[in-house]
Order: structure tokens, then sequence, then C-alpha cells
């Protein structure tokens, strides 16, 4: 009998194995950074640039930084949800524009929308490289302390929203208070 | 004669190595070494499954970038590494540091193949035990041999 209840077991240990590994997305990779400070930055603003935003602006309370570029597209999915969370003032949100030209990204702030209290201009990606970005959207909340709280990996749908990060933002908003 | 030269350059040109991108300028010989293995044992994270050499995406472009100006700055190998690991985690090695959690992608392999090769000598043990000699009368054994020998 055992002979047959073995193999069978291992293979069905297999299945269950190889159905997790289904389950969850490679291309989610864990970011080192949670739980770390935002790594010290200082970049010229995308609307003006001869004023500064670096990483003191992202202290004081609660907010959110989306890196964004005018030239990817899985940006334009998140991209409403964004206007409405700007809309109903439920944080700070800042953008880190993410290898792009100043003239594509203004204009596509003009046509789309702009949800974003302030945008970092990176250029050539290299705050970006600190941050561990690996490809745009991505998504950090960021407690008042400056410290990263979670990273949010493309596209944030409106179930992400309502089941990862809005319980966070307002979990801390809490704590803050 | 010029047939055969001609196929002879066209096989040379297409033995040609092509490569994902244009080696840059480098101060000395040893930096170029160090720059090869460094960006061949670095993971780019958009391909996933190609090296930071391998690979022609925009991010692995920059991260060469990275590498090349830490290696002139001065910086060491390891720090070059540690700087990656930092920010996009074990990941990005193509050989992940042995620690707990990846423990078992280290030995999970060894104690699979100890336990194969355990399996294996129990059943052949177990077989070498079942092989009974056959018992037979001296009636038998006398038929058989004529037989065999084509007597009967």
């Amino acid at each position: 009998m055992l002979r047959y209840i073995l193999p069978l077991s291992l293979f069905i240990a297999l299945i269950i194995f190889l159905g997790i590994g289904l389950t969850r997305d490679p291309r989610l990779v864990p970011s080192p950074l949670i739980g770390k400070p935002v790594p010290e930055f200082a970049l010229p603003r995308l609307q003006s640039a001869d004023m500064e935003f670096n990483v003191n602006d992202l202290k004081g309370q609660v907010s959110l930084l989306n890196v964004w570029a005018s030239w990817c597209a899985s940006c334009r999915i998140e991209h409403p949800l964004l206007v409405e969370v700007a809309r109903e003032n439920i944080l700070p949100i800042y953008g880190l524009n993410y290898k792009d030209t100043r003239e594509d990204a203004l204009a596509w702030l003009e046509r789309f929308g702009n949800p974003y209290t302030a945008s970092a201009f990176d250029e050539h990606g290299r705050v970006a490289i600190d941050l561990g970005v690996y490809g745009a959207p991505e998504t950090y909340i960021i407690d008042r302390n400056g410290i990263i709280a979670y990273k949010h990996i493309g596209p944030i749908s409106n179930k992400d929203w309502e089941t990862k990060l809005q319980p966070l933002i307002l979990s801390l908003q809490e704590q803050d208070s | 004669m010029r047939s055969v030269n001609s196929l002879f350059f066209l096989l040379l040109i297409l033995c040609m190595p092509l490569q994902a991108q244009d080696l840059p300028v480098f101060s000395n010989t040893e930096h170029k070494a160090r720059f090869q293995t460094l960006i061949e044992e670095l993971r780019c994270l958009v391909c996933q499954n190609q090296s930071l050499a391998d690979s022609d995406a925009e991010l692995a472009q920059d991260l060469r970038a990275q590498v090349l100006t830490m290696l002139e700055q001065g910086h060491s190998d390891q720090e070059i590494l540690e700087f990656m690991v930092a920010r996009y985690g074990d990941f990005v090695l193509y050989r992940p540091p042995v620690k707990s959690t990846t423990a078992f992608l280290w030995f999970g392999p060894f104690i699979l193949a100890g336990v194969a090769i355990i399996a294996m000598f129990i059943f052949l043990f177990k077989r070498n035990k079942k092989q009974i000699t056959p018992e037979i009368s001296d009636a038998q054994r006398k038929r058989a041999t004529a037989l065999l020998d084509g007597s009967e």
C-alpha cells in the first residue's frame, strides 16, 4: 500500500507547491527599504526648476510618493485614482517624475490632471536607483518621520487602494495624532 | 573560388558576437575585467532572467552606468554589490547570500539528492532480499537437464 501512497502524496505536495507558485507574481520584488528612512536626495521641482524638492519635504505628515512618467502607459491607469485621492484631501501626494522631459511631463499633467502637491524632477533616474525603483509606476507610503512604511509596485487598482493602501494610511495617521 | 571566398566571409560575419550594449571606455584594463564580472553577477530587475550584461532595458543601462561610476570612484566590488543589495534586495544578486531565508535554496537540492539516494538503497536492499532461490525436486532437476540436453 505504501508504495502507492508515498509517490501519490509526494506528487500532491509538488502540485500544492507549484500551485502556490502560480499565485505569486515574480515581478514583485520585496523592497529592502521598508521600515527604513527615505534616502537623502535633493532634486529640482518639475514646475519650477530653481526650487528644490528634498527629503525634508516628505516629513511632518503621512505622505504618498508616486513614481511616474509621461512615457509610462500603466501610470495612466492609476492616474484617475490619484486625482480622486488628491481631491478628497486624504494625504499629500508627491510625485517623482522619472526619466522624463519637463515639456512632456507638464503636458501630461495638463492633459490628465495634476494630483501632486509637488513633483521632483529626476531626469536621469539617479534618485530612483536610491529608492530601488525598477519600473514605473511605483508608490511609497511614508510616515511623518520620513520612514518608508509600504511600497506598491505597478498601477494601484481600486481594490489595492481600498484593501491595502487606504487602511495603512489611516492607521498611520491615527498613530501620529 | 571567388564564391567560396565570399561564402567564407559571410560565415565569418555571422559568427561575430552581438552584444546588448556598447562597451564603455575604461581608464584601465583592471576596471574593464571587474566591470564585466560585476554586471554578470547582477540581475536586471526588469527582465529578471537576464543579467545587467545581457539586458538592454533602460534600468540595466542605468545600473551599468552606476557600476562604472562607482568603479571609477574607487569603490571595491563588495561595496558595489552592497550598494545594489541595499536598494534592490538579495534578488539582485545571482548568487544570493547563505542565510535562514535562502538556506533551502542552497541546501535543498543536496537534501533531496540525499533522500533519493537513501530511498534507492532501501529499494535495492529490499529487492535483493526478495530474490529467493527456487526450490525444485531432484526429479524436476533431472527432467530440466534432460530438456536442456535435447535428449527428450
